[in-house]
């Protein structure tokens, strides 16, 4: 009974650190461009698609394509958002959504002609297959592989945020663009370089969760709703709330999906709509 | 200016400025006078036709809150699919009553947007997404897994309607339901053209163009906002209680995602804040997608997400936007010509 619970719990937290990954881009983005990217999970989207193209067209090994669907989507984010972002940075909220809802169907559309409607498949390496028994819990270790290098990564986020120069401006930015422009900081290229990353990550977060959120044409749309939730929950621009509030996404999704499969994912809007009637601002929002 | 990004927004070509008139004019009689010619002319096209009706009537109850509120909702097909199940609930289990069945699909979406509007309105942009996004999910979720009730996935087909008004049998040509949804939806509108010139619209475009200074004029901007939002909700409820009577059919679709980002971008694509910009972005809609789609549905994703690119990039404000903006901009041009 305890070691079940301990199982779900595991895949819950395992569900929830890719979802983590790929919504911390669209967290920062929000918070420091105030842009609302909606089409944030097609670049999780296209993360998993080149990384599977990359093994099995390229050749590549698991670990060795990771690295570069993270190079490839940031570069990608970074052209995208000189040529076209930009360019809507300034219009209403309504135009944002549009704009990114019509790259969204931009992009399924590319994924249907590219690879076909159906759901693809990764092989995963030998070592990160099968289980883990410690005692009575099961434990996947391609879940366990998954949570360790999401630790990884908020560990290295955390760095970079914290102790580096573009960290800093990185929080200058987000806390006060006039003020941090006024001091010389190229507020412009902060914007670019985060939302490169972002989009990298994005990516990298699909590759990794091919296997856990599945992937088809309609990754987009159908993980749409699950993105906004962490970064509304855990506050617009808030690292450490996103990661909180993706856990205890994970966490509550898979858990009640597995204990009440009765209410399907009535668990999660009902929650987060309760969680905003208490918390509107989020977990570690700003008041602006 | 510090970049591109978290200025001002700057805005959409707004309609321009004008003193609330509620004066019928020429060309508001002759929309309706070609909807209604529409029956005569295109006898065969009545089932369409009344669908497009009920559409477009649809997208005037979200042109209320986003454009004249400024509330982007990315689930208002919960408020339509709430009304196609009421009314499609109430005639299954024996009151096929179509007039007073809208009106309970009516009061049912009204009090789900009443009810959802304290949520709306205290988020910002995304907040508003979220909730609006999340609401659209819950209602939909919970009409398949209630499928006792609603036939979930299958919905509810052959839906027994009585008689319009005792008289009028709904028949296969569609003529009941193009002339009934062409009624309601007329007398829909009259309301709606009625609230948006009152001095009750007129506070809410305020509102919507400054929510921070409205308090300091005395306007209560909560409760105008809770108002408006009760009453699209409700619109919107008669439009999906008018295609379930018509169609006599419910299901899971009406209350989707798809029908909700496409009912946004029918009163983006007309214009929004322009009331005639629901009908035209619905018309344009509903005729591209017949085109496009025949070739296959990803065919038409792809047109749908480059036009709405485009109209982003180059035409804000919808065809009604470009339209003024030209008009503007030729007129500005006639009379540098004649100060010359």
């Amino acid at each position: 009974m305890v070691a079940a619970l301990l199982s779900v719990l595991f895949d819950g937290v395992a569900y929830g650190s890719v979802l983590f990954v790929i919504s911390v881009g669209m967290s920062v983005t929000m918070g420091l461009m105030n842009f609302i990217n909606l089409a944030h999970g097609a670049f999780a989207m296209f993360g998993g698609y080149l990384a599977i193209a990359l093994m099995t067209r390229g050749g590549l090994p698991f670990a060795a394509a990771l690295p570069v669907v993270l190079v490839v989507l940031g570069a990608a984010g970074a052209v995208l958002e000189r040529l076209l972002y930009r360019r809507v940075a300034r219009t209403r909220p309504l135009d944002q959504v549009l704009f990114t809802i019509g790259l969204s169907y931009i992009a399924t559309a590319a994924a249907t002609y590219a690879w076909g409607p159906s759901q693809q498949r990764v092989a995963l390496p030998a070592a990160l297959a099968g289980q883990l028994h410690l005692g009575a819990v099961d434990l996947g270790v391609y879940r366990l592989f998954l949570i360790a290098v999401v630790i990884a990564i908020t560990a290295a986020l955390h760095a970079v945020v914290r102790r580096t120069r573009f960290g800093a401006q990185l929080r200058a930015s987000v806390d006060h663009p006039q003020a941090a422009a006024g001091v010389g900081i190229p507020v412009d290229r902060v914007f670019t370089a985060s939302f490169a990353l972002g989009s990298g990550l994005a990516g990298l977060g699909g590759a990794l969760g091919i296997d856990v959120l599945g992937l088809d044409p309609n990754f987009p749309f159908k993980y749409m709703v699950y993105f906004l939730i962490v970064v509304v929950v855990g506050g617009e621009g808030s690292i450490l709330g996103s990661a909180v509030a993706a856990i205890a996404l994970g966490v509550i999704d898979v858990v009640g999906k597995y204990y009440v499969p009765g209410a399907g994912s009535l668990l999660i809007y009902g929650s987060m709509v309760g969680f905003l009637l208490v918390v509107p601002h989020g977990l570690f929002g700003v008041r602006r | 200016m510090t970049g591109p990004y978290r200025d001002d927004p700057e805005g959409a070509p707004d309609p321009a400025p004008i003193l609330p008139s509620d004066r019928w004019r020429l060309a508001d009689s002759a929309l309706w006078l070609v909807a209604a010619l529409g029956y005569l002319a295109f006898p065969a096209y009545r089932v369409l036709g009344s669908q497009v009706i009920i559409t477009a009537l649809f997208a005037l109850s979200l042109d209320l809150i986003l454009g004249y509120a400024g509330i982007v909702s990315l689930g208002h097909a919960a408020f339509f699919g709430l009304g196609a199940y009421t009314a499609g609930l109430l005639a299954v289990y024996g009151w096929g009553e179509p007039l007073t069945g809208l009106v309970a699909a009516a009061g049912a979406a009204a009090l789900l947007g009443y009810a959802t509007s304290f949520l709306v309105i205290r988020g910002r942009a995304l907040g508003q997404l979220m909730i609006t996004l999340g609401v659209g999910l819950l209602v939909q979720e919970a009409a398949t897994k209630a499928a006792l009730i609603t036939g979930g996935v299958d919905g509810m087909s052959d839906i027994p309607m009585w008689r319009l008004l005792g008289v009028f049998r709904f028949d296969l040509a569609g003529s009941t339901a193009y002339a009934y949804s062409f009624a309601i939806a007329l007398g829909s509108f009259v309301v709606i053209k009625r609230l948006v010139h009152s001095p009750f619209g007129l506070s809410l475009r305020a509102i919507r163009d400054n929510a921070r200074r409205m308090p300091a004029l005395g306007a209560p901007v909560e409760r105008r906002q809770i108002a408006v939002f009760t009453v699209g909700a409700a619109l919107a409820g008669i439009a999906g209680g008018l295609l379930a009577q018509t169609t006599q059919f419910v299901g899971l679709d009406s209350l989707d995602f798809a029908r909700s980002a496409a009912v946004l971008i029918m009163v983006s694509l007309g214009g929004t804040g322009r009331l005639y910009g629901a009908f035209v972005g619905a018309g344009l809609f509903l005729v591209m997608q017949d085109v496009l789609a025949r070739h296959s549905p990803a065919f038409w994703q792809l047109w749908l997400g480059l036009l709405l690119v485009a109209v982003v990039l180059f035409a804000r404000g919808g065809v009604l936007g470009a339209a003024e903006t030209m008009t503007r901009a030729a007129r500005d041009w006639r009379s540098r010509r004649r100060a010359r």
